[in-house]
């Protein structure tokens, strides 16, 4: 009798191979489906162990997910835009042209590129209002709502240091609006915007500079963060708690307030 | 008074590594501090020059108002001389325009208005509306060896007065 596709996928599972790279082998019993969580260095961050519930529409969105997908894209078209793009200053308006026109798939990845960015910001604000109306930044998750603030501004910086490097009127208008913004702040606020764009004014420097931001460092810090973010959500009791829920917030304090209006003094004792 | 020098020096070898080693990463973390701002700071810019040649006066009659894009000041001819302002706006720096027809220095950005003449009681630069915190700013103006008018854009002079003009 022919094997079932099943029992092929077993069959893998058990070879040596395998069993090297995935310790937790076949079988479906609830320790092996957990271990095969724990045990992998991408999934270990989430919960072993999800109720269906929270994994429902309606408690997310998932708008953090498409976040995360959003970003994802964005590094998986950012990296081949760099193998074409020079962050010089004669060359990067032209190399933004020739990624358009002359690159095979440049536009395309280009516009996914820029599009993504849009849809990545749009999902950061609708995933922090989804938290904020679902009442998901309280206790235990104060924390992980302060790091998700810190991605915020991560996103938008991203945002706004890309803006630059086509390197053509908007951008450097838009930037040299954008740094003089950082003059603002008292006292340091001129020796921040100089160390920023590496000059008085938005030139080569200030165009080397957001390269290096908008590739590396803001990048490399947003996956850190984000990493704290995943794993806090294990830490902090899942998705959400039920303890958390809108209705559950309102029957408890009308609880609190039913025993408390009559005998506040009694509670006391 | 053996006792009291134990009290007082009671540092265990440990204690004395771990302050020495603590002690001497924090110095090399300051060190590392400093480097790194002034490995950020450039030393030398690729900027242009702050003294911008803006050519033979005849060049700009008399009453009139002309922005050098390039350099972003304008060049002024008044009754009491030629004199120069930036044309870049106090608020976030946008280049501004000379509207003729309005007789003003508008922003394009958020729309900040300056004064050019005294109309309205206002000197040159002074801010007519809009959200800019300051009037332009005049900057210094002389005439070289050859008659050129030159202007450093990196040195502010002050509004309306005798040394802020040429006059030819």
């Amino acid at each position: 009798m022919a094997k079932t596709i099943d029992q092929h996928f077993d069959s893998l599972r058990e070879t040596r191979v395998w069993r090297s790279i995935f310790r937790s082998g076949t079988g479906s019993s609830t320790l092996k489906r957990a271990l095969a969580i724990q045990q992998n260095v991408f999934l270990h961050l989430f919960s072993t162990k999800v109720r269906t519930r929270m994994l429902s529409v309606s408690a997310t969105w998932y708008l953090g997910t498409l976040t995360l997908g959003t970003f994802l894209i964005l590094v998986a078209t950012g990296i081949p835009l760099m193998l074409y793009y020079h962050p010089s200053a004669p060359q990067a308006y032209a190399d933004t042209k020739d990624l358009q026109f002359v690159v095979s798939s440049g536009l395309f990845l280009r516009n996914l590129h820029r599009w993504s960015a849009h849809a990545m910001v749009f999902l950061v604000f609708a995933h922090m209002f989804k938290v904020f109306y679902r009442g998901a930044y309280r206790p235990p998750r104060e924390f992980n709502w302060v790091i998700g603030v810190v991605l915020l501004l991560l996103t938008l910086l991203l945002s706004y240091t890309g803006y630059l490097l086509p390197w053509d009127q908007l951008a450097y208008w838009a930037i040299t609006v954008g740094s003089n913004i950082a003059s603002a702040v008292p006292v340091i606020g001129g020796k921040i915007h100089f160390l920023l764009l590496g000059g008085n004014a938005v030139n080569a420097n200030a165009l080397l500079r957001f390269y290096v931001l908008h590739c590396m460092i803001l990048p490399l810090t947003a996956i850190f963060f984000v990493a704290i973010h995943f794993w806090r959500i294990r830490k902090d009791g899942g998705l959400y708690s039920h303890g958390s829920e809108p209705a559950v917030v309102r029957a408890q304090a009308a609880s609190r307030s039913a025993t408390e209006i009559p005998g506040g003094e009694k509670e006391a004792q | 008074m053996a006792e009291e020098t134990k009290r007082t020096d009671d540092v265990s070898r440990r204690q004395f590594f771990t302050k020495l080693g603590l002690g001497s990463l924090s110095i090399a973390a300051v060190g590392t501090a400093a480097f790194a701002y002034q490995y950020l700071e450039p030393n030398v810019l690729f900027e242009p020059s702050p003294v911008v040649n803006a050519g033979k006066p005849d060049r700009y009659p008399l009453d009139s108002v002309t922005l050098d894009v390039n350099s972003g000041i304008y060049i002024i001819h008044s009754e009491e001389g030629y004199f120069s302002l930036s044309a870049v706006c106090t608020h976030l720096g946008c280049l501004t325009a000379w509207k003729p027809e309005l007789g003003i220095i508008a922003c394009p950005c958020h729309g900040s208005k300056f004064s050019v003449s005294d109309q309205a009681k206002l000197k040159p630069g002074e801010k007519i509306e809009g959200p800019a915190p300051k009037p332009l700013p005049w900057k210094r103006i002389w005439l070289n060896d050859d008659g050129d008018l030159l202007v450093d854009r990196s040195t502010d002079v002050p509004a309306m007065a005798r040394d802020s003009f040429v006059r030819v």
